[in-house]
């Protein structure tokens, strides 16, 4: 069994690892079922894998190329991660222009996903701030890509997954900040519709917004949970300077806990307390950036937690005219009694992608996780399908280890245009799972 | 702002070593054999931050080409502080049992360009009567094990060298630095299966590497704990250890 698993550690892959030291190297002979990059393995389910052939590790490519201090453009190697790219760049007065959840995701990554952040209603994807990068095709060639070069190859990149070949390097435009602090907000809301209101009013005033949802509420309180929202803070006395935390590293989960730890019960616990930890309405704070994105980071392989079996991660996204769909998907986790801590619900704006297979559009986007329970979790996911197939809506492959070949095609009809873009010897479980409805050579 | 320069500066634990010396600021020449790779490793340790980058192309056994590298880089630097030798190969040990070619070339590579390099290096430090000499060592080199004595017998040769150069260089304030890791996860050991907690990632090596040379050391094992675990080791009696699998 290899060391590069997914985050949800579900499914397992049985694959050989080919790292990858040097940008000017080529990249090692094909076999079996391909080969496919690999960074920190942060996506939970199996675009990171390639059972039965090679995963390329891009960790050692962690250099940076070049930086422009006064416009802020950063061109680093594809296994920078974004814990490195924000402890060199915040102390220089520049933040990354979109950042997930956690601090541990490769450039290369980032881009591949085309990940997006708490402030996707201003500023899109990831992959709108890229300005170019380099692709390593296993014929040798190496084509650098940007909007105005090699477009096509850009947009099929751009959320390509790893299949169009290994991202050497990429350049991004950061943002500049005053300091590293975020002037922020929590309200406490305790309803769906209360969330609505509460995001339409403040999408205006705020560049970053999040909400943590108590997915094992019912009936009434059904959808009650803590709106956050946030702004670079303007405070010019506040300072940029390093500080401990900047280095990573969190209280670590040592080992795996056993299956029942997650119970409804602890969940439970664990959601009324932090429903209930803020007793006003209303909380206005400034915090360090660090807690602010990525509360997570502070407690190494938190998936861990989740035990032997791994977990799930179900993200999807519905439009603004369906969004009562996620009612109904709240619903019926509630009523299944299967939600765990992580319920997160946010609306996504209009700007567009560059990607091709680019996960968010316009409406509302919600993140939970599931330990994995077997055949009584695949049987909610295949109900929550139902929804979101209904609402228009669809799954984010980052997150995704069940949707069906038919699902997947119907949410990302650019597919076909897209396989023409694969590198022929690049290959992973995803997208073999995904495309298995269809015959060899008719893609 | 020290004036460094660095053998194998394109290794794992020479490029993570090197990377806190840029972000102090520091003027650096790199030496290594692929102009790629330095290439490459010069970008970043300039955006890091060092004062100034150099960086020439050179197999370290080309021992001829020694004694005018260290005359450039005193011109390239004007002058030098300190000197982190860092390349170095890992053998088939099984290879060296069946040719002799074999367990030359890696001592060759391993411990008679070291004795070359640190000669011309130790005259100058010697003569200007300041410095630091630090050199990557193995834990390796002291004792024998069957698994990969040819190796460990050139990080031996090393260790003992640098004995006498510290014994010699102490009276003129030269610093000279016995660096022993235990296992790397570095592209040099990439055919190991790397678990457990007795592997380190290179830049914890590198941080190590710092503290050593900061505060003239002389002989440091890294992680620290190797120094415990080659205490128990050379104390077996050499009537038992010949007969353990190591």
């Amino acid at each position: 069994m290899s060391d590069y698993q997914s985050w949800g550690r579900y499914p397992l892959a049985n694959q050989q690892a080919a790292p990858v030291f040097w940008t000017s190297q080529f990249l090692p002979p094909s076999e079996g079922a391909g080969m496919l990059p690999h960074g920190l393995g942060r996506s939970y389910g199996d675009v990171c894998l390639n059972d039965g052939g090679r995963v390329i590790p891009t960790r050692a490519l962690n250099r940076f190329i070049s930086f422009d201090q006064s416009m802020g453009v950063l061109r680093c190697e594809t296994g920078v991660s974004l814990l490195e790219i924000l402890r060199f760049c915040v102390p220089r007065g520049w933040f990354l222009p979109v950042t997930p959840g956690t601090r541990y995701v490769t450039i290369g990554g980032a881009v591949a996903n085309d990940v997006h952040g708490k402030n996707h209603h201003r500023a899109g994807t990831f992959g709108r701030h890229v300005r170019q990068f380099e692709l390593l095709r296993s014929d040798g060639r190496r084509i650098v890509c940007s909007p105005s070069e090699n477009e096509s190859l850009f947009a099929a990149t751009i959320a390509g997954m790893g299949l169009t070949g290994l991202i050497t390097w990429a350049e991004i435009q950061m943002i500049p900040i005053k300091n590293r602090y975020i002037d922020t907000r929590s309200i406490k809301f305790g309803s769906l519709d209360d969330f609505f209101a509460l995001s339409a009013e403040s999408e205006k005033e705020f560049d970053y917004t999040v909400s943590w949802i108590d997915c094992l509420a019912r009936g009434k309180s059904l959808g009650r949970g803590l709106f956050m929202c946030g702004n670079h803070s303007e405070d010019t006395s506040r300072g940029l300077a390093e500080k401990k935390g900047d280095a990573g590293g969190g209280i670590p989960v040592p080992f795996e806990f056993p299956g029942f730890f997650l119970n409804s019960l602890t969940v439970k616990l664990f959601n009324l307390l932090y429903y209930h930890r803020q007793i006003r309405k209303t909380v206005s704070t400034t915090v360090d950036y660090t807690p602010f994105f990525y509360p997570l980071d502070a407690v190494d392989c938190w998936n861990r937690i989740y035990g032997k079996r791994g977990l799930l991660q179900y993200q999807c996204v519905v439009p603004h005219e369906n969004a009562e769909a996620i009612r109904e998907i709240l619903g019926r986790i509630a009523a299944s009694g299967q939600g765990s801590f992580l319920a997160v619900l946010k609306v996504t704006g209009d700007v567009p992608s560059p990607g091709l297979l680019s996960f968010p559009k316009p409406g509302v986007t919600l993140a939970l996780d599931f330990p994995v329970k077997g055949e009584r979790t695949f049987e909610l996911f295949r109900s929550l399908d139902a929804v979101v197939r209904q609402a228009g809506g669809r799954l984010y492959p980052a997150k995704d280890a069940c949707m069906s070949s038919e699902d997947f095609q119907s949410y990302y009809p650019n597919w076909r245009e897209f396989a023409k873009f694969i590198d022929p010897v690049f290959s992973s479980s995803f997208w073999r799972r995904v495309t298995a409805n269809v015959k060899e050579g008719s893609a | 702002m020290s004036k460094i320069l660095i053998i194998g500066a394109t290794s794992a634990i020479a490029q993570a070593t090197a990377r806190i010396m840029a972000a102090r600021g520091d003027a650096l020449v790199m030496v290594g054999r692929s102009e790629e790779k330095l290439k490459a490793v010069a970008d970043d340790l300039l955006v890091r931050g060092a004062e100034r980058v150099d960086f020439t192309a050179m197999d370290a056994n080309e021992t001829a080409k020694h004694e005018p590298l260290i005359g450039t880089v005193y011109e390239m630097l004007g002058g030098l502080d300190t000197v982190l030798i860092a390349h170095g190969v890992l053998p088939d040990q099984e290879a060296c049992q069946k040719e002799f070619d074999e367990a030359e070339k890696s001592l060759q590579t391993n411990f008679m360009s070291v004795v070359s390099l640190l000669t011309p290096i130790a005259n100058r430090f010697e003569q200007q009567k300041h410095g630091c000499i630090a050199v990557i060592s193995s834990v390796a080199g002291d004792r024998g094990r069957q698994s990969n004595y040819v190796y460990g017998t050139a990080k031996a040769g090393v260790s003992t060298l640098l004995s006498g150069l510290r014994n010699r260089l102490s009276r003129a304030g030269v610093a000279v630095v016995d660096i022993r890791p235990g296992f790397v996860d570095t592209p040099m050991t990439a055919a190991f299966e790397k678990k457990g907690f007795l592997w380190a990632k290179p830049e914890a090596i590198a941080k190590g590497i710092i503290k050593a040379i900061d505060k003239r050391k002389d002989i440091v094992y890294l992680p620290f704990f190797w120094r415990w675990i080659m205490l128990i080791i050379r104390c077996i009696p050499e009537r038992i250890f010949k007969k353990l699998g190591l």
